[in-house]
């Protein structure tokens, strides 16, 4: 008889596609034939418009890039435009950024963790779990900076402003409790039958695969590489605190999911070492809004929750970048979806979709 | 009217109001139908009314009761405690805009949300809820239940395969797939049922579980479990919500419908719901008896007692479990329900057997049986989910590992100052 496979598109408007982005599988059955990503529909020309922008303007852009992880997307951008001018910041800046990545980083992989088990067909429950505690990090996000999701709050040579006097005994009790809570997920998700019966075995990547196609971030490290540029290229005041890196042994969604819970508990703790060493000083260097750095061209990466986050700038010595690339890790950790998920059903492509954990607006940018 | 056992204002059974009234019908001297005509229009009213008042009000307990669940308060502006909200969300389904898309079979498109929620109301015509409360006593009930249940599947099929939508077709798909594996287990549920009790009357079954003292929940621990779980496949709730998984297929076979159209899937599924409720309290939770407490409590009441219990339970695993897939949850019936349910039946004919042929007495016997089918149950499933290979736990890892345990790293930190 003759056949021809099922094309289906999943997305660009989709319950699980977390934003506008379009799956086209090609389906016999329910079983994945070809998959192929359509990437785009968010696209805002964010790199084109940042050369007309001068560079302290260009730090709202990255709270627009990846909007989960916002204060990160600053750090990232700040720092390279650190390193082009030559300037360090002061002591309590770094520390202070410190605070607020980790704080990010558990905000952002709460809701990586939710909305995965959300697409392993849970009915909301553990997002709205992971809601309680990312709700009191913006609630801090908002002492320190009056904005909740679009922080800009870092700024070239430190931050903007300092952080106001109940913000410390505030994240001193939130870090107090997030270890229950992170066992509470636990309990939640690594007990759960389905969810192992849904995740394990599922979109496997192997530690080669997820070298050559670049793969970053708790992807990578699911897949058995201790990559983590907090340690191989420490910036801010990561050198001074211990932590460690998880890492997965399969490659497979569960994996991933397990580096991210693990992580939330690292997070933790480089928050208590962070809260306890932050020192006293001023928090940025006072440069000029207006800023010439020198010709020349630098990039600025970090450790976003989602991978590697890095800023190319070029300089022609005007007051804007003579170019602006963003090295987004959701684009790039996608790449490998078509690998991880031809071969199996459509529920299974959700799920692997969900363990990727991509922000669309970083994605398209 | 054999239905005349007390005043008419008893009302521990409302069969005695309709029955007088009946006679009092009867009485005026008008045609002999005309009696059995006005008590089947009285019990579909009553029958109607029921599931439309137990609808509005579970829309509301449902969503109170999530929100809870998810550590949120859940509907409480409209009206005092958020009681009016069921109430205001049908008026926002009964106004919104019914778009029917372009390319669908408009015949079968418009017919399946209209027929929808016939077969789940259907089924309590043949559910006693009380002694006298009950449409139509058919001598095929069991039967008649099963056949009616799969009707409803039928109707979503029709509106997946109508609608012209990849997403509506792929639920179709699904949903005649698990109507074909978990039919057979209902089936072979309510057989062991027939097998113990020696009829197919609901109102047999009820009589046997109150002669007898004894609900067949006990006697039968594997088929209740069986024919909720093959409930629960039928009414597309979570954990099996597979033909409307919204995170996979977006609504599955409801995805194009809008307006009340959508509302009449969503109340079928309700009603489908209740109606699952009801079929287990009255098999295997001795119906409207309660071990003799039915002498002093409404009989009626403590059947709908039973029943949003039962609901309840379809309600809480909504809110606590994650979604299977259709392979692993087709699987479970095939390869590890379908062998024990055989089993089951024929342990449960032997038991029959011996308690006929040797005439023993019920006191004796049935609490023997109990025991013997509890442990079997338990040794069984155990049993049979090691020969397939699940080990009871759920396996290493159970944390990620860290590098500090592990002891090695794998990349070669970068000399400093490479900017």
């Amino acid at each position: 008889m003759q056949t021809e496979p099922l094309i289906v598109n999943i997305g660009p408007q989709h319950p699980s596609t977390h934003g506008v982005f379009r799956l086209k599988l090609s389906l016999d059955g329910e079983r994945i034939l070809d998959a192929d990503m359509v990437v785009g529909y968010l696209h805002r020309s964010m790199e084109k418009l940042a050369e007309e922008r001068s560079y302290t303007q260009n730090i709202p852009f990255t709270d627009r890039t990846d909007y989960l992880a916002a204060m990160t997307g600053n750090l990232a951008y700040c720092l390279a435009v650190e390193k082009l001018l030559g300037v360090e910041p002061p002591p309590r800046a770094q520390w202070l950024r410190v605070i607020m990545a980790e704080l990010q980083r558990i905000a952002s992989h709460a809701m990586a963790i939710g909305t995965f088990i959300n697409d392993c067909g849970a009915w909301q429950t553990p997002l709205m779990y992971m809601f309680r505690e990312r709700e009191k990090i913006l609630d801090l996000f908002e002492m320190a900076c009056g904005a909740r999701l679009t922080t800009n709050y870092m700024r070239i040579g430190g931050v903007s402003r300092d952080i106001p006097a109940e913000f410390m005994p505030r994240a001193t009790a939130l870090v107090k409790e997030l270890p229950d809570r992170i066992r509470e997920y636990e309990g939640m998700g690594l007990g759960n039958e389905i969810v192992v019966a849904r995740a394990r075995g599922i979109g496997v990547l192997t530690a080669e695969q997820a070298i050559n196609s670049s793969v970053t971030g708790p992807m990578l490290r699911g897949s058995g590489v201790a990559w983590d540029i907090r340690k191989a290229d420490p910036y801010a005041a990561y050198d001074k605190v211990q932590f460690d890196i998880p890492v997965g042994t399969a490659g497979d969604c569960y994996d991933r999911f397990l580096v991210r819970l693990e992580e939330l508990r690292q997070s933790t703790r480089i928050l208590e070492q962070a809260l306890e060493a932050l020192p006293e000083g001023p928090v940025n260097l006072d440069l000029p809004l207006a800023i010439r750095p020198p010709v020349g061209e630098s990039y600025g990466r970090i450790e976003s929750p989602r991978g590697e986050l890095g800023f190319y700038i070029i300089s022609d010595g005007g007051p804007s970048p003579y170019r602006f690339h963003i090295r987004a890790p959701s684009l790039i950790n996608l790449t490998s979806l078509k690998e991880m998920s031809v071969g199996l059903t459509v529920a299974d492509a959700i799920v692997v979709l969900g363990s990727v954990d991509i922000v669309v607006g970083e994605l398209d940018r | 009217m054999e239905h005349l056992l007390a005043e008419w204002y008893d009302i521990r059974d409302l069969g005695n109001a309709v029955g007088h009234f009946l006679t009092w019908v009867d009485d005026r001297g008008g045609p002999s139908w005309l009696p059995y005509f006005v008590s089947g229009i009285i019990g579909v009213v009553a029958i109607l009314l029921w599931a439309v008042l137990s609808q509005l009000g579970f829309v509301w307990i449902e969503r109170r009761l999530i929100g809870r669940i998810q550590v949120r308060l859940g509907p409480n502006r409209v009206g005092p405690f958020g009681l009016l909200q069921p109430l205001a969300d049908a008026l926002k389904v009964l106004t919104k805009e019914m778009i029917t898309p372009a390319n669908v079979d408009r015949l079968l498109f418009w017919g399946a949300p209209a027929v929808v929620v016939m077969p789940a109301l259907v089924v309590f015509a043949v559910l006693p809820f009380g002694e006298h409360m009950q449409l139509t006593d058919l001598s095929v009930g069991l039967l008649f239940v099963i056949a009616v249940g799969s009707v409803n599947s039928l109707i979503v099929f029709t509106a997946g395969w109508s609608s012209s939508n990849k997403y509506s077709l792929l639920g179709a798909m699904r949903t005649i797939a698990m109507l074909i594996s978990y039919e057979l287990i209902q089936v072979l549920a309510l057989l062991a049922v027939a097998v113990y009790t020696n009829t197919m009357r609901m109102g047999g079954v009820v009589a046997w579980q109150d002669h007898y003292n004894v609900w067949l929940i006990f006697l039968q621990p594997l088929p209740v479990f069986a024919y909720a779980l093959a409930g629960a496949v039928e009414i597309n709730r979570t954990p099996t919500d597979i033909a409307e998984a919204e995170s996979e297929i977006v609504a599955g076979y409801h995805t194009e419908y809008g307006g009340i159209r959508w509302g009449m899937f969503q109340v079928a599924e309700y009603i489908a719901g209740f109606a699952i409720a009801a079929i287990v309290a009255t098999v295997y939770l001795g119906g409207w008896t309660l071990f003799g407490l039915e002498e002093w409590v409404p009989g009626w009441l403590i059947f709908l007692g039973k029943v949003y219990t039962y609901f309840f339970l379809f309600i809480w695993l909504r809110g606590t479990l994650p979604r299977l897939r259709i392979d692993q949850l087709m699987g479970f019936a095939w390869k590890y329900l379908l062998p024990l349910m055989l089993v089951n039946i024929l342990v449960s004919g032997f038991e029959v057997l011996i308690w006929q042929e040797k005439d023993l007495s019920a006191g004796v016997v049935l609490p023997i049986f109990a025991i013997v089918n509890a442990g079997l149950t338990v040794a069984m499933m155990v049993g049979w989910a090691r020969v397939m290979g699940h080990t009871g736990s759920i396996g290493e890892p159970r944390r990620a590992q860290l590098i500090s345990d592990v002891g090695g790293v794998y990349y070669e930190p970068l000399p400093g100052g490479r900017a």
